[in-house]
């Protein structure tokens, strides 16, 4: 916990901003991300820069290509235009996988876990890269392969008991109640131990008091892991509360960009959600 | 109590692990004690290889289909490849391990390594491809493996092997012995596959995927099959998961083809055509996807069946086919699988709210 | 001149191929089922116009017409009893029943019709036009099954795109939940496609046997597997799809026998279609769609 917190407030990523910390670059930074789906432009111009331990939102009404934006960055669906910088690094070519490897970590918004394995074992597979032993240790059992699932056996309780989940650990994650696979989710993206958490309508369904408690394990995943976050949600308090800076979109483009109180208070946001005035 | 303590019972997949085991054993116990008692119908005792082969087979698609959940409906081009590889190099280690059962162990092991590497060959271009496609595409291998060997020449001299497509052009020297004939197969072979060995090659099989779906391995197959693009978003590698599970599953389609074949006089290409792959594809689908005890017991029980209907005479493949078609009709009915679960002593307790 | 005369056989095999492959697609298409009961289909109708021809006398066009008939109404009965109490089953157990279907068909046709071939007689009986100074001889059933094709691709594109019900069909296999909402009866246009494609596998039955007449219970199955391997090479669900890749595996096939070898053609039609979906994994006319996440 000791590590030096610079908060980087996002920007249009060509503007000079003063107070930005250049000595360590921002875990994101996109540049004209843009894709055209199904002949519409789903995302255009997506600029925005993230930092190291950032918690920012992503909002919008309903189609405004939020979850696109995610595909964008996890390389579900391949950029048509622009520039991903994960960590500096230059994410051209890299698939899912790759881009996972190099850091991100993400939840669906429809729900997407391994539905006939059980909660634990949602979670140790996202570990697996992390293991070394060889399928003849698997096989014979031998003592690196019961050490390695030993230690990642905990280190699962440890993770989903943030989320007051090591009861369940030995239940099938499809059986699992709506808040419960939604967490899950949050604990299997964490096990990859990544640097952007990209988190798409964590209280989708949840009710009010999952919802609190959902946003104080946010705020504890952050603390803990130091990881920066995106949130896409549409409950504007959970936003507001934990957002450090907000991003708008409507229509695939970034209407406004800044604090949670700009937003709130900015009129092209209020129009995009209310329509105009008459 | 005590037993259950001692081997960690206490998820319901060691249990299921635990008593596949058990019950492999018993009726291997079973079937041996009959048989040397004598009271097994020879046409029962000569089932008995076929049947251990089988199950081999069965545990091996059902990690491809069951575990990777990839449709495969060539396995039985493996187990050819396996067969010929392995009886071949049986026939050439006859005169020098005349020790039967480390000649079939080693002929064993030999037809599971070239059933390894066509599975590895064949994995890079199908496993690129998705469901239906896939299938097709294994159908097409099994469909070519079959032609192939049904062209293929293999014979042996003083001056080594020798091999030829098509037509027989090995001109093998005095004394030498033409072993794989074309479409005639390999004939004259030693009949050296027992039921131990069947036993011990089921265990094997059984260890093996037992313990890999319990690895790290098996965690990954899971989950791509449960979720290929969540399974990608935690940086799991999908093609060479499902490579080193389909190459497993050859290897052991291969071990299986070698006991088969060495349990006849002659073996025939033709033998292990698309019929044979979709029977394989039945004892997965009757005995539960995942569920190798199942699957073995399907295997066992769609192997014996066919003789018990011989009565039947003309109409006993006919019964077959009604059979296959309202086994599946029953157990796709949501009715009856209420019933059945119902019934299951082992169901999770989340399960039966 | 060798040459034109495999292309012509080529095309001639590969519209039955195509014909066949029809009725694959258009099964798949509706019902995303792998339907290896097709090529039984061919047998049957097959079977029905030997008898109908050659026992009963009756014209080879009566014979054809009859075959249609009952191989349609087979297509709905086997619809009707084995596929659809499994609309909401997995896939492989669809994939299984069909499979029973198949041997159940095969197994009829063996203690009916018994194991030993017959020669079925061609539908027609005129002997073959002679081309260029009698180098090239091509038979009237050759030129027959080329028009066939070709007509029935005319009409079932029409019937598709033009008439309600063939809208509903398509309908169908683009959303069925959608088409359901839109007050189509998704149960009956299911049962029309089976009924559609099985009288489609009847002509190809008897234009199949009219070309090679050696029929057997198990006539069927070959011809019926390389189909649907049509079907997928040309791009599983689409028409002109089945029509291109059973033309290409036919020609391929003459040209692998005439050329490679008789006894390794059938290994090389299925290599083509191995490269082939490797460069597009949809098939050649099929397309890709991106899975929405
Ligand atoms: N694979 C695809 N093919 C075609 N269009 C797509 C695809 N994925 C998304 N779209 C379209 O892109 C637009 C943005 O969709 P997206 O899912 O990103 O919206 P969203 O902001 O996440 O909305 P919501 O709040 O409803 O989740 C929509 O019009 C959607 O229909
Ligand atoms: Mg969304």
């Amino acid at each position: 916990m000791s590590k030096n917190k610079t908060k980087l407030v996002p920007v249009p990523s060509k503007a000079m901003i003063p107070e930005r910390d250049i000595a360590r670059a921002p875990v994101l930074e996109c540049v004209n991300l843009g894709i055209t789906l199904g002949g519409i432009k789903a995302v255009e111009d997506f600029n925005v820069t993230i930092g190291r331990t950032e918690i920012a939102g992503l909002i919008g009404p309903n189609g405004a290509g939020k979850t696109t934006v995610f595909n964008l960055l996890t390389k579900v669906y391949q950029p048509t235009t622009g520039t991903i910088l994960l960590n500096g690094q230059d994410t051209h070519g890299f698939d899912t996988v790759q881009v996972n490897k190099a850091g991100i970590a993400r939840t669906f918004q429809n729900i997407r876990l391994f539905k006939n394995l059980s909660v634990i074992d949602n979670v140790k597979a996202a570990m697996n890269n992390e293991m070394k032993y060889n399928l003849l240790s698997a096989v014979l059992k031998l003592p690196s392969y019961r050490r390695e699932e030993l230690a990642i056996h905990h280190r699962a309780l440890k993770l989903l008991s943030i989320f007051d989940m090591q009861d369940s650990a030995d239940v099938s994650a499809g059986s699992l109640p709506y808040g419960a696979q939604r967490r899950l989710e949050i604990v299997r993206a964490l096990a990859t131990n990544p640097s952007l958490l990209l988190l798409d309508e964590p209280a989708a369904g949840m009710n009010p008091s999952e919802t609190v408690e959902l946003m104080d394990s946010i705020r504890k995943v952050h603390e803990m892991f130091q990881v920066a976050i995106i949130l896409i949600e549409h409950d504007m308090s959970l936003v507001m509360n934990i957002c450090e800076s907000i991003c708008v979109l409507n229509f695939g483009h970034i209407i406004a960009k800044g604090t949670p109180d700009d937003i709130q208070s900015n009129p092209a946001v209020i129009e995009a959600y209310l329509g105009r005035k008459k | 109590m005590a037993l259950k303590k001692f081997i960690s019972l206490k998820r319901s997949e060691n249990r299921k692990v635990f008593i596949t085991y058990i019950a492999v054993i018993a009726a291997f116990i079973i079937c041996q004690g009959l048989s040397m008692a004598g009271l097994l119908s020879s046409s029962m005792q000569g089932m008995l290889v076929p049947i251990c082969a089988y199950m081999v087979m069965a545990i091996s698609l059902n990690l491809v289909v069951g575990v990777s959940g990839e449709l495969s409906l060539g396995h039985a081009g493996f187990m050819s490849v396996g067969a010929f590889s392995g009886v071949a190099a049986a026939i050439i280690m006859q005169n020098f391990i005349t020790y039967a059962p480390l000649r079939l162990a080693l002929a064993m092991i030999i037809g599971a390594l070239f059933a390894s590497i066509a599975g590895f060959l064949i994995g890079v271009p199908v496993l690129r491809l998705k469901g239906d496609y896939l299938a097709i595409v294994t159908l097409a291998f099994g469909e070519i493996i079959k032609s192939i060997l049904n062209n293929f020449f293999l014979g042996i001299d003083q001056n080594g092997l020798h091999m030829s497509m098509l037509k027989d052009t090995t001109n093998l020297a005095e004394g030498g012995r033409l072993i794989i004939r074309g479409p005639m197969g390999i004939n004259g072979i030693t009949k050296i596959s027992t039921f131990i060995a069947g036993f011990i090659l089921v265990m094997i099989a059984l260890i093996i995927v037992f313990n890999l779906v319990n690895s790290r391995l098996g965690r990954a197959l899971m989950a791509i099959r449960d979720d290929r693009i969540a399974a990608e978003s935690i940086g799991l590698d999908v093609t060479k998961s499902k490579m080193t599970a389909f190459v497993i599953s050859a290897a052991l389609a291969g071990a299986a083809g070698c006991l088969f074949a060495m349990n006849y006089f002659t073996i025939e290409a033709r033998k292990f055509d698309f019929n044979m792959s979709i029977l394989i594809l039945v004892f997965v689908v009757l005995g539960g996807q995942g569920n190798f005890l199942g699957s073995m017991i399907a295997a066992a029980a769609l192997t014996i069946l066919p003789e018990k209907l011989r009565e039947f005479a003309d109409y006993r493949m006919l019964l077959y086919a009604v059979i296959l078609i309202m086994a599946m009709l029953i157990s796709n009915n949501d009715e009856i699988k209420y019933f059945f679960r119902k019934l299951n002593p082992f169901r999770n307790k989340q399960e039966a709210e | 001149m060798d040459l034109l005369r495999h292309f012509i056989n080529g095309m001639s095999l590969g519209s039955i191929y195509a014909i066949i492959a029809l009725g694959y697609t258009m099964v798949y298409g509706i019902a995303k089922m792998l339907n290896f009961a097709h090529g039984d289909v061919i047998m049957v109708g097959a079977y029905v116009c030997f008898y109908a021809v050659s026992r009963y006398k009756l014209p080879p066009f009566v014979g054809v017409a009859l075959a249609v008939l009952l191989c349609t109404i087979l297509g709905i009965i086997v619809e009707r009893l084995a596929y659809k109490p499994l609309r909401q089953a997995p896939s492989l157990a669809v994939l299984i029943t069909a499979i029973g279907v198949s041997y159940f068909l095969q197994n009829t046709a063996l203690l009916l019709w018994s194991s030993n071939p017959k020669i079925f007689p061609s539908i027609i009986k005129r002997a073959s036009i002679k081309l260029f100074g009698g180098q090239l001889s091509i038979s009237h059933i050759t030129i027959l099954t080329i028009v066939t094709c070709v007509l029935i691709m005319i009409v079932l594109n029409l019937f598709v795109n033009k008439t309600r019900l063939g809208k509903a069909m398509r309908a169908c296999s683009e959303d069925k939940g959608a088409a359901l909402l839109m007050g189509i009866n998704v149960n009956a246009t299911i049962s029309m496609t089976f009924a559609i494609g099985s009288g489609l596998a009847a002509i190809a039955g008897a234009l199949l046997c009219s070309a090679y007449p050696t029929l057997m219970p198990t006539t069927g199955a070959l011809p019926g597997i390389k189909a649907f391997t049509a079907a997928v090479f040309g791009g599983i669900g689409s028409i002109s799809g089945a029509l291109l890749g059973g033309l290409l595996l036919g020609v391929i096939e003459i040209f692998a026998k005439a050329y490679i070898s008789s006894q390794l053609s059938d290994a090389v039609v299925f290599a083509v279609l191995i490269i082939v979906l490797l460069v597009k994994p949809a098939g050649l006319l099929g397309k890709m769609t991106q899975e929405k996440v």
